[in-house]
């Protein structure tokens, strides 16, 4: 009860998202910290199949209910709401998504507890509660001292490994009574994107474009570079949200997870919502002309200079030698 | 429709940021303040559900450095009414504080709709959007694009974005809270000229900060860079040796054929 540590499950579609297996790993470091269970939170409707998924937890609670069968903010914040306060556990678990933006938030308010935004670390020592937050664009941590008895902790994804989050096991299932009536939010319907033109989660080879390109006129600079190489052009959400290329480029948080071989980040600072898109391509190539851009923490190779000068000088480079 | 858009002034990530002495905050003597981005995003849809379906649009914020340059723009663009919330801290608030000052601001002012950006740069203890709404009790969406009235102006059709842009669409009961991811279209540009002719005309309506709780739940010990580009090893030299460089790495790793 009071010492446990709460993760709520996310899961869209039939699928868990592989950050709550991130979370539950976590959350078994944090239970033993503080002798607690490692509870599993699951809300939908007819999602009690997957349960057997969470063997690194103690207990799953399940709550199912028809009005769960979409997500919605205020249907999940209410049953969630509900069961945490009365079960009122040590630390609550919940990613950094949109999905967990609306719930962590929310909570804290109802409930009145403190929350942690943008983890990357999250202790218990002493019983005390600490957490490290990625802020100003992955710029600056804060570590934080979190008082009191309870706390909420949103945190990012990519932060720890999901291996250990995957363990095996057969935790206890424990359905729970949801109450949903007089729904402000209602789910309609889920859209899935037609793929673009080109699927850049296949491509072995991506030239991504952000902020640093300054305008809409200057993108075919970048094209060029990717054109040389025979690599598709892809974009950081700013690019995508000023309309200058399509949301099937979009590399990161809101937009798609990529692999690629080669991934030329060019005028890319590397907000955390980025690096989560791309952080586990095999060779990460940065231009930037900020020596301190985040982006330099996760490329294999650097520049820091003017995409103006370097660009042009490299496509010259390979298109000459083709 | 009435519009409520509640927006932060943040540090310019374009400039260096500084820790103050006691290594917990920003040092804010010499810290440019710039709009939230995302702030930028729900102005603009604001006034394209507006510009579609009439209504008025008012841009509020907490008094911060450079925050009237900010809400003179906003009058450029077409919003209707600039308000600032005088009276609060001068080293900036919490998320948390934020949301108390603005919980308690906005019951004097009327709205159906309150869009605000997704997230900012400084919401190390959540994000204003879901902690406004909740001191509110009203509904509210994060990571939205996309937004239209439905059922007669009762309610709002919106989008919320997950990852591999898949989306859901759900329908909202207004008064309800949006966190803008993004505009359905890029943001508009204010000409500075147009911004200075609002200045000498345009009048930002004042109103005194409400006694707050302080105190943003946590309490930073220590605020310090990450450690970058230890990993990243760095070409330099003119952008011909530049490019001669990379394009010699693309050939050891077959990019190219070298």
């Amino acid at each position: 009860m009071a010492n446990d540590v709460f993760v709520l499950v996310e899961h869209l579609d039939g699928k868990v998202n592989e950050v709550t297996f991130e979370l539950l790993g976590r959350g078994r470091e944090l239970a033993t910290a503080t002798g607690g269970s490692l509870v599993a939170v699951l809300l939908g409707s007819g999602v009690k199949n997957l349960a057997p998924e969470f063997g690194a937890a103690d207990t799953v609670l399940v709550a199912d209910h028809p009005a769960l069968a979409g997500y919605t903010p205020e249907g999940y914040k209410r049953v969630l709401g509900e069961l945490v306060k009365s079960r009122a556990p040590r630390v609550l678990l919940i990613a950094n998504t949109a999905m967990g933006m609306d719930q962590a938030a929310g909570l804290s308010i109802d409930l009145g507890w403190p929350l942690v935004a943008y983890a990357r670390e999250v202790a218990i020592s002493g019983g005390a509660l600490r957490a490290v937050s990625q802020i100003y664009g992955g710029k600056l941590l804060a570590e934080a001292e979190v008082p009191g008895d309870h706390a909420i902790v949103s945190v990012l994804a990519g932060a720890s490994p999901a291996e250990k989050g995957k363990a095996a096991g057969t935790p206890a299932v424990e359905e729970v009574a949801a109450s949903v009536d007089g729904a402000r939010v209602r789910f309609k319907r889920l859209i899935v994107p037609e793929a673009g033109d080109v699927d850049i989660t296949k491509e072995p080879i991506l030239v991504s474009v952000g902020r640093g390109i300054g305008s809409q006129e200057n993108i075919p600079l970048v094209q060029d570079l990717a054109d040389s190489l025979g690599a598709a052009l892809a974009a950081s959400r700013p690019i995508v949200d000023q309309g200058w290329l399509p949301k099937t480029r979009q590399v990161g948080k809101s937009g798609m997870t990529v692999k690629p071989k080669l991934y030329i980040a060019v005028g890319i600072s590397g907000a955390p919502e980025h690096l989560e898109g791309m952080r586990s391509s095999s060779t990460i190539v940065a231009i930037n002309t900020d020596a301190a851009a985040p982006i330099f923490g996760i490329a294999h190779y650097g520049v820091v200079g003017d995409l103006f000068d370097v660009l042009p000088a490299l496509t010259e480079k390979i298109k000459g030698a083709a | 429709m009435n519009i409520l858009v509640p927006v932060r002034m943040v540090p310019d990530l374009a400039e260096e940021l500084e820790i103050d002495a006691n290594g917990k905050a920003l040092d804010r003597s010499f810290l440019k303040l710039r709009l939230n981005e995302f702030d930028e995003h729900a102005l603009e849809q604001a006034l394209l559900l507006k510009e579609k379906h009439g209504g008025k649009v008012t841009l509020l914020a907490l008094d911060a450095p450079d925050v009237d340059e900010a809400l003179f723009t906003g009058v450029a663009k077409g919003a209707d009414t600039v308000m600032k919330v005088t009276g609060v801290p001068e080293e900036g608030v919490s998320s948390h504080e934020m949301a108390r000052i603005l919980a308690e601001v906005v019951k004097s002012i009327p709205y159906e709709l309150i869009l605000t950006g997704v997230q900012s740069i400084e919401d190390r203890d959540g994000q204003i959007g879901p902690l406004l709404a909740s001191a509110l009790g009203i509904p509210h969406v994060s990571v939205v694009s996309g937004v239209e009235p439905t059922d007669g102006a009762r309610a709002v059709t919106v989008r919320q974005e997950y990852a591999g842009g898949v989306m859901a669409e759900m329908e909202v009961d207004l008064p309800a809270l949006l966190g803008v991811q993004a505009a359905q279209q890029s943001p508009r540009y204010a000409p500075v000229s147009k911004v200075r002719q609002v200045m000498k005309t345009a009048k930002i309506e004042e109103v005194a900060s409400p006694a707050f709780e302080p105190g943003a739940g946590s309490n930073v010990v220590r605020l310090f860079k990450p450690e970058t580009g230890g990993r990243a090893e760095m070409f330099d030299g003119s952008p011909d040796e530049i490019a001669e460089k990379l394009y010699a790495l693309f050939g050891e790793k077959g990019f190219v054929k070298g």
